[in-house]
């Protein structure tokens, strides 16, 4: 229980910290608030891995009068996977100031951000009730908002407007949703809620949270909010923006489509969220493929990699006889949902490190970049391999188990999205690929410090680390997973 | 000890790679004594289990990845005759690379990969099961490409990209093939032969050909051989081992795999599959030959030579009686060591007398007489002139057609052979009788480039003239088909 209330509400009191403190004292303390938050989240882990999921009651209350909150499985390895790209982010934050200089806005404003985010999302990752979820949401958007349009500059405001006006749609009708669900049931604990008897506003209930949350994790075609956000903000926030943010609402959705209202799942409704799935994995691909920017590249990439998550509400369950492992499709999302969060960050984070050196992410102006900084060349590389689900990463294991569960159940057709969108994500990453490696001499770029260089590379050699010790996490996910991820929508 | 023999293997070429990424180019004496030290271990290594393997020891060692993934190291009779090849001209290779490259920049770089290479290139020949041979397999796509790329200039750039778009959508042909089987079978081991009777025959034809397919990328079989010729750009060290053991080899090796210890010699003959196999083997055999004909430059010409002489391993797994698989085994080893040959000194000429055209050999036998008598040798045993180690193959995979049933071989083989003298014969002629030009140059004053290339060109003579002694590679190829997959 400690644990749980530590990972809750240590980021906050960091966030409070670095307002109320000394210009001096801000970093250190967004510094130390990430670091004990990061123990936390370990601990937590530890904890779930060793007795199984942990609960606890706000104030004593059992849920429907009172609000549950639940570390299982999934959370803690979202929370560490979070806790782990967040003090990557802070590190290259305060690298990037001593190297840069950042404009006052941006040195007072990002710390408490990052941690305000980092409170909402471990909160939305044990919330156990619609509307703590929806509160956990609202908090996101708002300081993710804030994040995208801190640098004050024209074009990252209306990024950063685009992005409140799609959070702010996808709030109200998750919302909308949650009221219905209220006013039929009279209550949104998960677990209760799965045992509900169904009445028929629960379809369209459902129909609206989805609606809203798709919105918010940028599914294609509600994607359009995404790349220009994320390219506009500061590289450490489009880390945190592109691996994080939209886990939140994606994370709910699988909550929603899984524990609370399995029975709602019809053919028609899987077919559709796959559907969109596979369309993002290829327009958003496609739509990489022609960036002349490496952020957008990167941006457009976070469109398609969310885009084979969906694949696991039509392909969950479908356990073949000669599989030795069960719910493949499920777990492998849920590894995407973490190989992709650690690449990802590490992506944007050598962004930030090539704009630092040359001072523009245009691909014509990183030819040759990695000869002067090999360490971030490699890192961008790792990455690259996540993301493109080569073995022996992440990436990988997550296509490996859900192209299982595609041939086990007889759906073939997402298999091939599965290996097109890998080969897609090879051609988009090999521009910039080319562009660093090849043997142009760039025109003096300014040195970056090693040690800042080296935390995206830790962050890629993690990626790739969860696919060469996969077993463990794959047990991880294991404690307190529903049912129906093995049984099948 | 014996579980972590394989790995100790895998290690010894492994843990330099890793250290080599952290040498600073300054640092010529670590990185080279790491390079050898680590060719010479395993060597050792390879050489102490020789003598086990021949006895019967089997050494295993296994790691768990998520369930369904387990890396699965093995060493079986087939398994030793592919490290043995790859250990041998890894450690030569070397020599002649850092002769080769001396104090060029970026050499870090180049031998981390170059070790990485040979490590995946282990590690695919000790796989012991089918997922863990994909793993392994697109390790090798990874750590090639920076090698193809190595120069950094325009040509060796675009051949790296060439390179990975032919090898990526080969890799994941193989694995919906691998998922598509296994999906059916479960996990396959290479030791326990899969129970195919789950799945239809059309079925088991599809995922065959998705195999052939996959590995036949690497295999450089027409018409998936695009790649190879444009990847001569690469420095002389990187065609050597592309040619010999790394990459092609790497792809005739899972022909060879997937069809004795995945459907079965019986199973492919039963579904129909043996004889097209054998089909495009020989029509790639043919067309090699014939479009190296047409080649200039010397490294083209040696690498549609290699399309050409890697599908004989092919037409010998596909023919898949007794004595056509000995041939097709002993030609993995017979063209490694031939073609490194050639390429060894492919890169002399090249280097020493600025020589890369074909018309540039004129009169250089008298002026560079080591490397020209190293490569009559490699090109003779090419076109399998007896006893060099390009007859044994030859006449072994004969024997084998006939045993077959399939005396069509006959002519295919009699026809290649006729093209590889056309395309062969020509340079020795200009080597040793036309004169030389009037401003032609040229010496031989580097032992680490000649020396390896006189060891690799006195092995296609020794493997040839030892071929019945039981430790030559043809008396272990017999020892593999009659151990494994005799009848």
């Amino acid at each position: 229980m400690t644990p749980m209330i530590a990972l809750l509400t240590l980021p906050l009191l960091a966030a409070l910290a670095t307002i109320a403190l000394p210009r001096r004292a801000r970093a250190a303390a967004a510094g130390i608030g990430a670091g004990a938050t990061l123990l936390a989240a370990i601990w937590v882990a530890v904890v779930v891995w060793r007795t199984g999921p942990m609960d606890l009651m706000l104030g004593g209350w059992q849920p429907p009068v009172g609000i549950g909150l639940r570390a299982d499985g999934l959370s803690v390895a979202l929370g560490v996977m979070t806790a782990l790209v967040m003090s990557a982010a802070v590190l290259a934050a305060r690298f990037e100031h001593a190297t840069t200089g950042p404009g006052p806005r941006i040195a007072f404003g990002i710390w408490p951000l990052i941690l305000l985010l980092w409170a909402a999302l471990n909160a939305v990752f044990v919330s156990r009730d619609l509307f703590n979820l929806y509160v956990g949401l609202e908090l996101i958007s708002l300081s993710a908002v804030a994040l995208v349009a801190i640098s004050g500059k024209a074009q990252a405001v209306a990024a950063g407007l685009r992005y409140l006006l799609f959070a702010l749609t996808g709030s109200l009708l998750y919302l909308a949703g949650v009221v219905l669900t209220y006013s039929a049931h009279g209550m949104l604990d998960i677990d209760l809620l799965a045992a509900r008897t169904p009445v028929p506003t629960d379809a369209l209930a459902l129909g609206l949270m989805t609606a809203g949350l798709l919105a918010k994790t940028a599914l294609f075609p509600f994607h359009v909010w995404l790349p220009p956000a994320h390219a506009a903000a500061p590289a450490p926030a489009s880390a945190l923006l592109s691996a994080l943010v939209p886990k939140a609402s994606l994370l709910i959705l699988v909550r929603l489509w899984f524990e609370a209202m399995p029975d709602m799942a019809t053919a028609a409704s899987l077919l559709t969220l796959g559907g969109l799935g596979a369309l993002a994995v290829v327009w958003g691909g496609v739509l990489a493929l022609v960036q002349a920017r490496l952020k957008l590249i990167v941006a457009y990439s976070t469109v398609a990699q969310l885009g084979y998550v969906f694949l696991a509400f039509p392909l969950a369950g479908g356990a073949g006889a000669a599989q030795p492992w069960s719910a493949g499709a499920w777990t492998g999302a849920m590894f995407q949902i973490l190989s992709h969060g650690l690449a990802k960050a590490s992506m944007f984070l050598t962004a930030g490190i090539f704009i630092a050196a040359v001072g523009s992410d245009r691909l014509g102006d990183l030819r040759g970049l990695a000869r002067a900084l090999p360490m971030t060349g490699f890192a961008f590389a790792l990455s690259a391999i996540t993301l493109m689900g080569l073995p022996p990463s992440g990436g990988f294991t997550a296509k490996y188990l859900m192209m299982t569960s595609a041939f086990a159940a007889d759906q073939r057709g997402w298999a091939a999205v599965l290996v097109g969108g890998g080969l897609l994500a090879a051609a988009y990453l090999y521009r910039p690929m080319a562009a660093l490696f090849s043997a142009d001499i760039p025109a003096a770029p300014r040195a970056v410090p090693r040690r800042w260089q080296a935390v995206p590379l830790w962050l890629a050699a993690l990626a790739v680390g969860l696919g060469l010790m996969s077993a463990a996490p794959f047990d991880l996910l294991q404690i307190g997973r529903p049912d129906i991820a093995a049984e099948g929508l | 000890m014996t579980a972590n023999l394989p790995v100790l293997i895998l290690l010894s070429s492994l843990l330099p790679a890793i250290i080599t990424f952290f040498i600073p180019q300054d640092g010529h004496a670590l990185r080279n004594s790491l390079n050898l030290g680590g060719a010479v271990l395993k060597l050792g290594l390879i050489i102490w289990m020789l003598f086990a393997i021949a006895d019967g020891t089997v050494y295993e060692a296994s790691f768990a990845l998520a369930p369904g993934l387990v890396i699965l190291l093995r060493v079986d009779a087939l398994a030793l005759l592919f490290i043995s090849l790859s250990g041998t001209l890894w450690f030569l290779t070397t020599i002649y690379a850092i002769a080769y490259f001396g104090g060029k920049p970026e050499l870090s770089r180049f031998f981390g990969f170059f070790s990485l290479c040979v490590a995946s290139t282990t590690g695919l020949a000790l796989s012991g099961s089918l997922i863990s041979f994909f793993i392994f397999f697109e390790l090798l796509t990874l750590s090639t490409w920076p090698l193809v790329a190595h120069k950094q200039d325009k040509p060796s750039l675009a051949a790296a990209r060439t390179y990975l778009a032919y090898a990526l959508p080969g890799s994941a042909t193989l694995l919906v093939a691998i998922i598509w089987l296994e999906s059916s079978t479960g996990p396959v081991l290479f030791t326990e032969p899969p129970d195919l009777s789950e799945l239809d025959p059309v079925s088991l034809r599809a995922i065959f050909c998705l195999f052939i397919i996959g590995v036949g990328v690497k295999a450089a079989i027409v018409p998936l051989h695009g790649w190879l010729p444009s990847a001569m750009a690469a420095p002389a060290p990187v065609s050597s081992l592309l040619h010999a053991v790394a990459v092609v080899k790497a792809g005739a090796f899972g022909v060879v795999r997937v069809i004795y210890d995945v459907y079965g010699a019986e199973n492919m003959a039963s579904l129909g599959l043996s004889m097209p196999l054998a089909g495009i083997a020989s029509v790639t055999i043919l067309w090699g030959s014939v479009r190296a004909l047409q080649q200039g430059e010397i490294k083209k010409r040696l690498a549609y030579s290699t399309v050409s002489q890697v599908s004989y391993i092919v037409l010998g797994a596909a023919l898949a009686s007794p004595l056509a698989m000995i041939g097709g085994l002993v030609h993995l080893i017979h063209q490694g060591l031939m073609k490194i040959t050639l390429f060894f000194c492919a890169g002399i000429f090249d280097e020493r007398a600025g020589v890369k055209r074909i018309d540039g050999l004129n009169g250089l036998g008298a002026r560079m007489p080591w490397t020209s008598v190293c490569f009559s040798l490699g090109a003779l045993g090419m076109i399998g002139l007896p006893p060099l180690a390009g007859f044994v193959s030859k006449f072994y995979l004969g024997l084998g057609a006939l045993e077959a049933g399939a005396p069509w071989v006959l002519a295919v083989l009699a026809a290649s052979t006729l093209l590889n003298a056309a395309y062969f014969l020509p340079l020795l002629y200009r080597l040793w009788i036309l004169p030389a030009a009037a401003d032609a140059s040229g010496d031989e004053r580097a032992p680490g480039l000649v020396v390896p290339t006189v060891i690799t060109a006195a092995a296609t003579i020794g493997v040839g003239l030892l071929a019945a002694s039981p430790i030559s590679p043809l008396g272990w190829a017999r020892l593999i088909v009659t151990q494994g997959y005799g009848p």
